[in-house]
């Protein structure tokens, strides 16, 4: 596992990518079985064995990094399902290898759930929502310059490579929010201030256009404050 | 993808497993598609856009606080704990991303549809936004300068597209029909 650089989820100005590829019917499932998928990870009783959100997407975003790319939004749910249902002592890996054998699979599969052998602790959550009163004031106001902090890619966050070490300005101040980084790891949701920063494009991106600004929502320890003289 | 690949078993082994252990019913899946294929679609998003069109006071509103003006429809759908609303206007236009994941305001929009989860559009529109929209069949006019909404957090947006310049020739019932999903992603005009 890399731990020196963002994930491969972390798409955001990637280069390479061709063109949006429209399918014909766009339809919600294609198949019942990403509508098995999204139950799976909407029924209380299943979703009970990871209990909050970020748990979740960082379980997605540590499955095997070809099948992210090659299974489709559905399989990378299939992996993180499987690969929390396995952390938490619900199925074993080797009892689901072998139905999918009785049920016709090839012997070799490209498997994309990456349960780690120690599971992160489990703490509660005080709801299933996301917005939590503030515990002190913010740190910065509107209009205020911000830097990004440089992330290490250890772990889940919300801090996109794409704006780590670039300045922007805060465009919007939301009160405090759970806090992804902690709360994905069982480690409290540690409530902070989420702010919108928006970025020049061409902060972000040498060959980007003058006339575009890019907005994201940052929580506060993301940011630093930029004394201007 | 066809009904028999690699992850289709696999999630019908999982999903068998699950019904056994007592962790899921079969009825689930069921009420899943039921959910998203009939009640929670962009519609919603669309009778929201067409009252804001006709009435100043819901798109005052509505752009002060999305959640509060669109909380007496009571959508289904989850997803949506703080709506922001982000006009089009002739100088500016809007469009909206998930790039660390596929963040959407299911409960206005329904489910996303399959591009807007994949690598393509979720690298490429927040570097050379202008070019994805064209390649998606929309130019935005050269004058407008663009805003580019990364869903990094909880927060969900909702593009308000422009109403069509013969608005006022329509009936109020037709205007949800002129707003598309993609208009309010922000790859469509409207």
């Amino acid at each position: 596992m890399k731990t020196d650089e963002h994930g491969v989820h972390d798409l955001g100005g990637r280069q390479g990518f061709g063109a949006v590829r429209r399918d014909g019917e766009e339809k919600s499932f294609h198949g019942r079985w990403e509508a098995s998928v999204f139950a799976m990870a909407s029924v209380g009783q299943v979703t009970s064995a990871w209990n909050n959100v970020d748990r979740f997407r960082h379980a997605v975003e540590r499955i095997d990094p070809d099948a992210y790319m090659k299974h489709g939004y559905y399989g990378r749910w299939l992996g993180g399902i499987e690969t929390l249902l396995v952390e938490a002592g619900v199925i074993s890996q080797e009892e689901l290898n072998q139905r999918c054998l009785d049920l016709g699979a090839p012997q070799e599969n490209s498997v994309a759930a990456r349960p780690k052998l120690k599971a992160d602790p489990m703490a509660a959550v005080a709801g299933p929502w996301s917005k939590r009163p503030e515990q002190k004031s913010p740190d910065f106001k509107l209009r205020d310059t911000v830097v990004a902090n440089a992330g290490n890619g250890l772990g889940h966050t919300r801090l996109p490579r794409y704006v780590w070490g670039k300045e922007g300005f805060i465009a919007a101040v939301h009160g405090a929010w759970v806090f992804p980084d902690t709360n994905a790891h069982g480690l409290g949701e540690c409530p902070q201030v989420l702010y919108t920063v928006c970025f020049k494009s061409t902060e972000l991106f040498a060959d980007c256009e003058q006339q575009t600004s890019i907005h994201l929502d940052l929580f506060e320890p993301y940011l630093q404050g930029v004394e201007h003289e | 993808m066809s009904e028999r690949s690699p992850q289709s078993i696999r999630a019908e082994a999982l999903e068998a497993l699950l019904i056994e252990k007592g962790f899921l019913k079969a009825e689930d899946v069921d009420d899943v598609i039921a959910r998203y294929s009939e009640r929670v679609g962009p519609l919603n998003g669309a009778q929201v856009v067409a009252r804001a069109w006709t009435d100043k006071r819901f798109r005052d509103d509505l752009l002060r606080d999305g959640s509060a003006a669109v909380s007496p429809y009571q959508f289904e759908g989850g997803q949506v704990e703080k709506l922001v609303v982000v006009a089009n206007t002739p100088a500016i236009h809007n469009v909206v991303v998930c790039t660390l994941c596929s963040c959407y305001p299911w409960a206005l929009l329904g489910l996303p549809p399959k591009w807007y989860k994949d690598p393509e559009y979720r690298s490429r529109i927040v570097r050379e936004p202008r070019k994805v929209i064209s390649e998606m069949g929309f130019e935005v006019a050269a004058g407008k300068s663009i805003k580019v909404w990364d869903s990094s957090a909880e927060i969900r947006y909702l593009v308000l597209p422009e109403p069509p310049e013969n608005l006022l020739q329509y009936d109020e019932n037709e205007l949800p029909g002129l707003v598309s999903r993609d208009g309010m992603i922000g790859v469509a005009e409207r």
